[in-house]
């Protein structure tokens, strides 16, 4: 599968990365390149492998609901790059909806 | 002297500190010396990112305090250890070799690190690392590289390369790393020191900055074996704090130097003694074998069929994991922000800035081979190759091999920008990152030198095997002597 | 009550999307309280604010409660489910992704009964699947000028996700799913799930198709419903867009509505380019969860008796009617002192009208809950045996209910103290009924000769000459007999 210079604009966007556009053509050659050496992955038969089946069966530990509060060595003022009231501040979104929505 | 301290085992240096036989603070001014008289600065080796004198001299005071006043201070009384930048502490700041992080101070401390300070260790330091760990040189860091101490030229591998400097340069006996794709044994082969990935959920990830979840490791660089495993006794054990770490008791490390290797079977792994590895490095390997053999060892030769398949399986499921793990880097709640229009401008404008280019390519690469119509191709494929990656062990382990013994980099430390194409990069991992891909437990010990440069030989177990690894490692230590200086 | 639409080929398909806030006393991955009020950001550590290195562990409760919740709705629960990250970008979910699950959830295959359907038969809505996830902080676009001010807070408040079927074909019906989930959440116990408060939030996929057709229409999602009447009227007018669409050739695009409770319309949420590939993988900070069998079995055992299985034992324990027994089961609490009430006067019909009647009036003047009130169920069935057996008038007992509200105590003392109690002696009630046929002659005349209505009159004449006490039964006893005496 060949990965194209839209291929690295979408993929950029979905992470939030702000290529530069000159950028773009050299990363899909370096992700072609890379991805050239996965595809003797696709070779091998993992049809036995399930991988729901979990080997230790140990499963995840739970936390009891009565602990206290995580404590914060010093206040959220100290590293939050905008705050104002408790809040942090970042700069309004482009749509006012409160939608869960990609900003 | 004091310097001397530097050279005593750490055991040794916390227990006459505990005895008050040796101060603490004298301790870490030594250390502080040693970094200095070394040029351990960002004008030569670079090996630290962040350091306060002033407050580990309030620390190492405390400690001497509390011997004074006659309480007990723990295992590593006095010790000074490095940390590398991708552990969270309190007063130092962690910044992950990267500009995203530049100055951030963690309101919580990492649990390895609070159960070293707890132990009586004193951190003089918070080193280099490639940018988020991801490289296999410190060459990607931010902050310039840090230079091997054994040669100034080369790189100490990475990404866990300031502290293996730190440890390789005498400042420190004991440095907390971390692994995902073996970046303490690398960089412990390269300078030509001991360092351990334990096994995947033996020591807490609470407060390891995530790189790739599944395969992170928190690792420890020690200057001989003892040093190590000492660091590892110290910070092995059960958390609440991180849902993978294992309720496993931890058994007494350091006992293991006593450990005889009469009646025990080490496994030599064909596909890790390729027809196409330097035979210098065979050499140094096999003679490791041979000591192993005269202490009455057997060696067997095995096979790790799926091994070729290790690394591709990697630079897909540790680049997925990645790309997600860095997606809280956005410029909203810590860290660096830059502005662009609104707020989409703003995570763009801080992510392409903040990011280097080797961050960049994983986090672009991994968000591909998740995304709609490859993730099945790609991230499933990947996991399940990882599958028969850990069964190979599970085999071999299986039928009776109690260690396997393999190179543990093809080839010694390169030079700085030698290596410029990121997959070459990547296949310097290629004997290590099977074991982060299976969770067993492995560690690198000096075995020679190639070109006078270190070389390492690499002893990994099964599960929770670290007592059983230790024993191998002790008797190479021994035979091979310490440094691999024999 | 299906909308009105002229052209009646049209069928509407609803399915629902719940999120419910568990009632738990820390937070899903954390232990940072979910109380609510606290000021901003002070319910937060380094997990929930995605701290670099911060990692989760999953609530024992939250789980306990998610179970809970799937087993009242008839759900499967798996013994293995896997937590996955849903990565997308929004200031108010920290990591970046929110820790959700995927293909694995904690539970499928259930079942909701929202009542009848036209003919009596039982309307069951399918439900595909509830899992658990974490729910998001909150983003504030109006406090601060040009800036969005983050509450991190409500990030990470366990949350359950319920998925129907697309059964629901009426917008009542929409609702009528919501009144009944809402009731076996509250009495479960598991939130309080409450639309206006936040802990119960719903999204409607809606779509259209021609009566008679299997395949699904293009759906349409509708998010920003505050109200149950909201989600009805919401899908009602969505469906009129949507038919009036087809009927004009247009095709329905998919996308995400706004619903404008102001303007009573939808609008399209103004929305990012690009596709919401979530690129969902399992987390790997989580192992999978792996629930014991005996666990599960426990859960299911010390469910409460649910709603609607209560309401139809109560109309036959208790010969309460279908309508009684559904406000009396309003709530579990309401419920439940109904029944105690009941049991302790041996009779239901006399505890349901003065419950329904009385108690509710008073509830909603003081503005307080069933849980709060003063009177305890033994009291009131005191009093209301008193009532039975004559010892004080309704309207006494009115008077002594204020009284008991107030907490002054038991119904007999106060009766005694205020002098409530009806008088039945015969001999003082004849003496004044004697009295009062003496000072009314004419009434009395004209009733004996026929006029029955004029009893009434003279009955309240004694009544008010014995101060309100006389037992107005015997004084109409009495007085009936003069007239044959």
């Amino acid at each position: 599968m060949a990965v194209s210079d839209e291929d690295v604009r979408h993929v950029a966007a979905l992470a939030r990365l702000g290529l530069e556009p000159d950028r773009v053509s050299q990363l899909a050659t370096e992700l072609n390149g890379i991805l050239s050496h996965m595809d003797v992955l696709a070779a091998v038969d993992t049809s036995a492998i399930d991988l729901h089946e979990r080997g230790d069966g140990q499963g995840m530990p739970l936390r009891d609901d009565g602990e206290a509060q995580l404590p914060l060595a010093h206040g959220r003022e100290t590293f939050a790059p905008a705050s104002r009231d408790g809040f942090f501040l970042v700069p309004r979104l482009a749509t006012h909806e409160d939608a869960s929505e990609d900003a | 002297m004091n310097d001397e301290a530097l050279q005593l085992p750490a055991a040794t240096l916390a227990r006459r500190v505990g005895a008050g036989d040796r101060s603490s603070l004298a301790t870490t001014d030594a250390a502080f010396a040693r970094s200095q008289a070394v040029g351990a600065g960002p004008d030569g080796l670079n090996i630290f990112l962040g350091h306060d004198r002033e407050w580990s001299r309030a620390e190492a005071e405390a400690i001497d305090a509390r011997v004074v006043r006659g309480e007990s201070v723990g295992p590593l009384a006095g010790v000074p250890v490095a940390v590398k930048d991708n552990l969270a502490t309190v007063h130092l700041p962690t910044t992950c070799g990267s500009r995203i992080l530049e100055g951030y101070r963690s309101p919580f401390e990492a649990t390895a690190v609070r159960r070293l300070r707890e132990a009586g260790a004193v951190v003089v330091g918070k080193t280099n690392m490639d940018e988020f760990a991801m490289g296999s040189s410190t060459e990607s860091s931010a902050y310039g590289p840090t230079r091997n101490p054994r040669a100034p030229d080369r790189v100490p591998g990475g990404s866990s390369g300031g502290s293996a400097a730190a440890v390789a340069a005498g400042i420190v006996p004991i440095a907390l790393g971390s692994e995902t794709g073996g970046s303490v044994r690398q960089p412990a082969a390269f300078c030509g020191i001991t360092g351990i990935k334990p096994t995947y959920g033996r020591v807490s990830r609470y407060g390891l900055v995530a790189y790739g979840s599944s395969l992170d490791h928190v690792g420890v660089m020690g200057r001989t074996v003892d040093d190590a495993a000492l660091g590892l006794q110290v910070i092995a054990g059960y958390d609440g704090r991180d849902a993978t770490c294992l309720d496993v008791p931890v058994p007494d490390y350091r006992s293991a130097a006593s450990s005889s290797m009469a009646g025990v079977v080490i496994g030599r792994p064909r596909e890790y003694f390729p027809a196409s590895l330097d035979p210098r490095v065979r050499e140094a390997c096999d003679a490791a074998l041979d000591a192993l053999r005269a202490a009455g060892a057997e060696v067997r030769d095995v096979s790790l069929p799926h091994t070729a398949l290790a690394i591709p399986a990697y630079y897909i499921v540790a680049p997925a994991e990645a790309s997600s793990n860095l997606a809280r880097f956005d410029g909203a709640r810590y860290g660096l922000r830059l502005s662009g229009e609104g707020l989409r401008g703003m995570y763009e404008s801080t992510r392409s800035r903040g990011f280097g280019a080797e961050v960049t390519r994983r986090i672009l690469l991994g968000t591909y081979v998740l995304s709609a119509g490859y993730y099945d191709a790609y991230y499933r494929k990947a996991m399940e190759v990882r599958r028969l990656i850990t069964n190979d062990f599970a085999a071999v382990f299986g039928a009776g091999v109690h260690a396997l013994v393999t190179p543990t980099t093809p080839t010694p430390a390169f030079r700085l920008g030698e290596v410029s194409d990121p997959y070459e990069m990547y296949l310097s991992d290629v004997f290590t990152v099977t074991a982060n891909l299976a969770g067993v437990p492995a560690m690198s010990v000096p075995a020679g030198f190639v070109d006078a440069l270190p070389i390492g030989v690499q002893v990994i177990a099964p599960h929770f095997g670290e007592h059983a690894m230790l024993g191998v490692a002790y008797a190479l230590e021994r035979a091979l002597g310490v440094g691999g200086a024999r | 009550m299906s909308a009105t639409r002229p052209a009646p080929d049209y069928e509407l398909v609803v399915g629902l999307e719940v999120h419910v806030q568990l009632r738990t006393r820390t937070k899903i991955f954390c232990p940072c309280p979910t109380d609510f009020g606290a000021p901003p950001n002070a319910n937060t550590c380094p997990v929930c604010l995605a701290l670099p290195g911060a990692l989760p562990v999953l609530n024992a409760h939250a789980v306990q409660l998610a179970v809970r919740t799937a087993l009242a709705l008839e759900c499967t629960v798996h013994r293995t489910s896997v937590f996955a990250r849903k990565n997308y970008f929004y200031p108010d979910l920290p990591k970046g992704y929110q820790i959700s699950q995927f293909d694995q959830p904690i539970a499928t295959a259930g079942r909701l009964d929202i009542g009848e359907a036209a003919g009596g038969a039982p309307r069951v809505i399918g439900i595909t699947r509830a899992h658990m996830e974490e729910d998001a902080g909150k983003s504030v676009h109006d406090r601060f000028p040009s800036v969005t001010a983050i509450d991190l807070n409500r990030a990470g408040t366990p949350l359950v996700e319920i998925v129907s079927e697309p059964d629901i074909r009426t917008p009542a019906e929409a609702r009528a799913y919501c009144g009944r989930l809402k009731e076996i959440l509250e009495y479960t116990g598991v939130s309080d799930a409450n639309m206006e408060e936040g802990s119960l939030r719903v999204d409607a996929n809606v779509s259209v198709r021609l009566r008679g057709a299997t395949a699904l229409g293009t759906k349409t999602e509708i998010k920003n419903m505050n109200s149950f009447s909201g989600v009805e009227r919401a899908i009602a007018v969505e469906f009129e867009r949507q038919c009036a669409r087809l009927e004009a050739g247009e095709a329905i695009v998919q996308q995400t509505l706004l619903w404008d409770a102001t303007r009573q319309e939808v609008r399209p949420a103004r929305s990012k380019e690009g596709s919401h590939d979530y690129r969902y993988f399992p987390d790997p900070d989580l192992p999978p969860l792996i629930l014991d069998a005996a666990f599960i079995a426990h859960e299911r055992a010390s469910l409460p008796e649910l709603p609607a299985a209560r309401r139809t034992r109560m109309q036959a324990q208790y010969a309460v009617s279908p309508y009684e027994a559904g406000v009396l089961t309003a709530s579990r609490a309401l419920a439940d002192y109904f029944e105690a009430v009941a049991a302790a006067l041996g009779d239901g019909k006399p505890a349901a009208n003065w419950i329904m009647g009385e108690v509710l009036a008073h509830l909603n003047n003081a503005g307080t809950t069933i849980a709060e009130f003063a009177v305890p169920p033994a009291d009131l069935a005191s009093l209301l045996a008193l009532v039975r057996d004559g010892t004080v008038s309704n309207s006494a007992a009115k008077r002594i209910f204020a009284r008991m509200t107030q907490g002054e105590g038991a119904p007999a003392a106060i009766a005694e103290r205020e002098g409530l109690t009806q008088v039945r002696d015969d001999g003082a009630l004849v003496a004044w009924v004697d009295e009062v046929w003496a000072a009314h002659p004419d009434e009395a005349t004209r009733l004996a000769a026929g006029e029955k209505k004029l009893l009434g009159v003279l009955v309240g004449a004694v009544m008010k000459r014995s101060g309100g006490r006389a037992d107005p039964r015997r004084v109409n006893q009495l007085l009936a007999a003069k007239l044959s005496g």
